[in-house]
């Protein structure tokens, strides 16, 4: 192991001439996905496995009087039933504080209900048997009696007088006095800069309107899976598809009351989160049924089950005002989101009201934000959680300012820009960022200056996400060859793997092709907080990084071993070890240490468990160009370009990938993605054929842009990149089909119908 | 009831097969001959995931019953590559970097073949049509649509 007083020092890479960081290597896991060889959640099998289904509430608001299993269990092939009365009970006050709030008992209850059910799709038992089919069979023969209560399905409704209340302990947060009697408002969260009466007092153009969305969903390829098996000796292992290992291990030993020690999770490939698989439905569900039955255990939900019962991320109402003055300059700013939370309290409404105004520098701001219960699937994280409703309410009053002015919209964000040093509305003064950077870079691109024809228009937004840092852990081994592994405990959800490498050769000096990385599981790496928040690439390769400095000053040491000098004598470049000193000494390759390793101490390796803090933010700019017809209320996406801060692209395609694949599912959420529910309560869309999300002939080339303004908190200069390019999209396509159609569109989707009744004056 | 045998040739080898009635294509191929790269993400023939020839025919294996499958062709994911030498379309989904999750690129890239051995030059708006039933919600399609381009331009030997 390292030398200690190494460990943890950043070494100093500005004006550093990168060698491999910022080429495009083919992954490490390439040939295995596009050979089918990768296995995901769902490949995984165990000897003597049995399969389980759930049965799930149909209806969105009941309470579960009865539930009779006798028939289920007398059915040939059925090995175990579970329903919540056989977990656990959580306090309601266990709560983990991140990027949201983790409420463990809610989190319980909603993985199985116990005396209610507060959606359609919310399970209340689930049933393992020899085969799928069998376990299905069972599933239909579990009786529940329920008492069915009037559901509410919107923040409206929820919040109306005499609203049936959902939770009898939720008192609203937030609001003084505490109110003396639960309701369906769980929070307020407020955000304030400045004095807004007197910044509008000093406006001489004030636009104010109300824009919607609704529910979407993340829309990850790959549906929930896992297999959980218990040892002879009670030792629990989990195999699944996660956004984090370490996140499986914690939240299963919580829900099934197990210590941490005895829970072991290995993580499958993840085919697609998007903050979706940031939480966890099945594995506890799976480790009861497994212990039941002493058989290792299947779950595989079907895509109604993805759509009805996780994810998805709030439909909300954006009251936005802002003032300015004739010249241009934006003096105040009000906003008032109101989020759908779910069945449990925690949208990201919070994060709404930080990040809305967070591009501009106004220095009279006031966000005030209400997370409101309703009878839908708990909200889990969805790609900058809460920031996209915010920004497409904002980046819609801007457009419209810019209208009121005469001004061009890119101008006025140009002129309103947050830069190092302005006051963000949620505290921070801003360190180096690049988001005007992205408008000049927006100014200059071809889209921006190519002409538009009938029915045709542009629109232009901007986005703001923080990313995080946090606990990340990386070990890099050096082999008897000379080649290396890295372990880290995060899934590779999107290439990570690639940067990870690509950081560690950087550091080493030897080719990225000597490098496997690896994703280890829970007990062959220290502990890793989750992949989300765009970390990964800021945060545990800050740590692989380190790791990777550690693995070179213990390389160090074995050469001024091998030469018998000081340590000091000895430097690392380009991968081997040269003694500055003495000529005498001819310079030592990694594979000449290494080969040597056991004369000079044993294993040679390198590891680093860091808290990473100095995350930057990420500030993007889009332009979509549209054509509507006016006929049908068909929009056709023509030209899209998104424009970004990245900091430092340590792979240059993937990270251009980051803001294809947002800016894309952006688009869906602009343009035709909702949840549709009956009016009691049960969703309509179960399917990609009704909740359709973008296909390849709805759409042009993303044009990417990346702007590179280093990061000073990471040794690279590396910002986190995956979450901010969904946050522009939504008003870039509404400002587009606005200009468009020449009618302000304010609520989302802009579907066909939708849009025929806005150009219909409807 | 008792299940079905069910003889298949696949990817060039004969393979049988037992199956219940109800049994997808897709589950005897990914349950019963532990071939895998085939991937289930609806069960609807929506996402298009599961993508297989049969017959020449490029469906989605979801919507096919295993009885169905006896006496067919079949030809999936793991027989696109040659031994360890991949195919051209393999090659330039990595160049491109045309997956982030790689999910639905098995999907992609047996549903890309099969447009190319139908239409060795096509243009981008053939390519965004004839993927339409592949679903990436990773990606944004861009450079997926540029690895098969390039792909077809290789085949070609433009």
């Amino acid at each position: 192991m390292g030398n200690e007083e190494n460990v943890g020092k950043i070494i100093d890479y500005s004006g550093r001439q990168f060698k491999q960081i910022g080429t495009r290597v083919v992954r490490p896991d390439g040939v295995e996905k596009v050979t089918g060889k990768a296995n995901f959640g769902a490949d995984f099998k165990a000897n003597g496995m049995i399969y389980a289904r759930t049965v799930r509430s149909p209806h969105a608001h009941a309470k579960i009087k009865k539930i009779n299993v006798d028939k289920a269990l007398k059915l040939k092939g059925v090995k175990a039933v579970v329903t919540g009365a056989d977990f656990p009970e959580i306090d309601v006050n266990d709560k983990a504080v991140g990027e949201v709030v983790v409420s463990y008992y809610d989190m319980a209850h909603n993985t199985i209900a116990r005396d209610k059910v507060y959606y359609d799709g919310h399970v209340v038992a689930a049933v393992a048997a020899t085969s799928a089919d069998i376990a299905e069979q069972a599933a239909r023969l579990i009786e529940v009696e329920y008492e069915v209560l009037k559901p509410v399905m919107t923040a409206e409704a929820a919040l109306k007088k005499n609203a049936p209340v959902l939770h009898k302990h939720l008192f609203t947060q937030g609001v003084e006095p505490k109110p003396d009697k639960p309701s369906n408002l769980a929070a307020r969260s407020q955000f304030k800069l400045g004095d807004i009466e007197a910044g509008f007092g000093q406006a001489d153009v004030v636009v104010e309107r109300t824009y919607t969305t609704q529910t979407v969903h993340q829309g990850y390829i790959e549906p929930h899976a896992c297999v959980a098996s218990i040892t002879a000796d009670g030792m629990v292992n989990v195999w699944c598809s996660s956004q984090g290992q370490f996140m499986v291990r914690a939240y299963v030993a919580k829900i099934c009351g197990i210590e941490i020690s005895k829970v072991k999770v290995t993580p499958a490939e993840i085919g697609g989160g998007f903050g979706g698989k940031t939480v966890i439905y099945l594995e506890p569900l799976a480790v009861a049924l497994a212990k039941k039955a002493g058989r290792p255990v299947k779950m595989v939900m079907t895509r109604d089950e993805v759509l009805r019962a996780t994810g998805p991320t709030s439909g909300g109402s954006a009251r936005v005002k802002l003032g300015a003055k004739r010249d241009g300059t934006i003096v105040a700013g009000d906003m008032e989101l109101t989020y759908e939370a779910g069945a449990y309290p925690g949208s990201p409404v919070m994060l709404g009201c930080m990040t809305g105004f967070a591009p501009y520098d106004i220095k009279n701001i006031n966000a005030v934000g209400w997370d409101v219960v309703v009878n839908r699937p708990k909200a889990a994280a969805y790609r900058a959680p809460g920031a996209p409703v915010a920004a497409f309410a904002v980046e819609s009053a801007v457009d419209e300012l810019a209208e009121q002015l005469g001004m061009d919209p890119l101008e006025l964000r140009l002129k309103n820009a947050a830069v190092e040093g302005t006051q963000a509305p949620y505290g921070v003064k801003f360190g180096p960022i690049g988001y005007k950077e992205t408008l000049e870079a927006a100014k200059n691109s071809p889209q921006w200056k190519a002409p538009l024809g009938p029915n045709q228009g542009r629109g232009i937004a901007s986005g703001f996400w923080f990313n995080i840092g946090g606990t990340s852990s990386a070990e890099v081994m050096v082999n008897e060859d000379g080649t290396v592994i890295v372990a880290t405990g995060n899934p590779d959800i999107g290439g990570s793997r690639a940067s990870m490498a690509l950081m560690a050769a950087e550091v080493l000096g030897i080719p990225y092709e000597r490098i496997k990385p690896l994703v280890a599981d829970t007990e062959s790496v220290p502990y890793s907080m989750l992949t989300g928040g765009s970390r990964v690439t800021f945060a545990t390769g800050k740590a692989v990084i380190e790791a990777a400095q550690d693995a070179v000053n213990d390389l160090r040491r074995r050469a001024a071993k091998i030469w018998d000098v000081d340590l000091e004598q000895v430097e690392w470049q380009d991968g081997q070890a040269v003694c500055i000193e003495s000529d005498k000494h001819k310079p030592l390759t990694i594979a000449n240490i290494a080969a040597k390793a056991d004369k000079t101490g044993g294993a040679i390796s390198g590891k680093a468990n860091i808290n990473a803090t100095g995350a930057g933010p990420g500030f993007g700019t889009h332009i979509c160009d549209v054509e509507v017809d006016p006929e049908t209320g068909h929009v056709t996406v023509l030209r899209y370009t998104a424009i970004q801060d990245v900091g430092k692209a340590i792979h240059p395609s993937y990270v251009e990938g980051q803001l294809q694949g947002g800016a894309v599912q952006g688009i869906g959420w602009a343009l035709n993605e909702e949840y549709v529910y009956s009016d009691d309560g049960r969703l309509l869309n179960t399917g990609f054929l009704d909740y359709r999300i973008p296909v390849a002939s709805d759409l042009p080339m993303i044009d990417t842009v990346l702007v590179e303004v280093p990061n000073p908190g990471h040794p690279f200069g590396v910002r986190g990149v995956g979450e901010t390019p969904i946050v522009p999209p939504l008003a870039a396509v509404a400002n587009a089909v606005s200009h468009a159609i020449g009618k302000r569109c304010a609520d989302l989707p802009l579907s066909p119908v939708r849009l025929l009744s806005i150009i219909d004056g409807k | 009831m008792a299940k079905h045998h069910v003889s298949t040739t696949i990817n060039g080898d004969p393979a049988e097969f037992l199956c219940d009635t109800q049994q997808t294509l897709l589950d005897c191929l990914r349950d019963e001959l532990q071939m895998t790269g085939s991937k289930e993400g609806c069960a609807s023939g929506d996402c298009g995931a599961c993508s297989v020839m049969l017959n020449g025919r490029l469906v989605c294996a979801c919507l096919v019953l295993g009885v169905e499958a006896d006496g067919a062709t079949i030809d999936t994911i793991e027989g696109v590559a040659q031994g360890d030498e991949l195919h051209p379309l393999q090659k330039h989904f990595l160049d491109e970097a045309a997956l982030q999750c790689g999910v639905c690129t098995p999907g992609f890239i047996v549903a890309a073949k099969a447009l190319l051995e139908e239409n060795p030059d096509p243009t981008e708006t053939e390519v965004r049509y004839w993927l339409a039933g592949n679903l990436c919600r990773c990606t944004g399609y861009d450079k997926i649509i540029r690895a098969v381009m390039n792909a077809a331009a290789e085949m070609r030997g433009a």
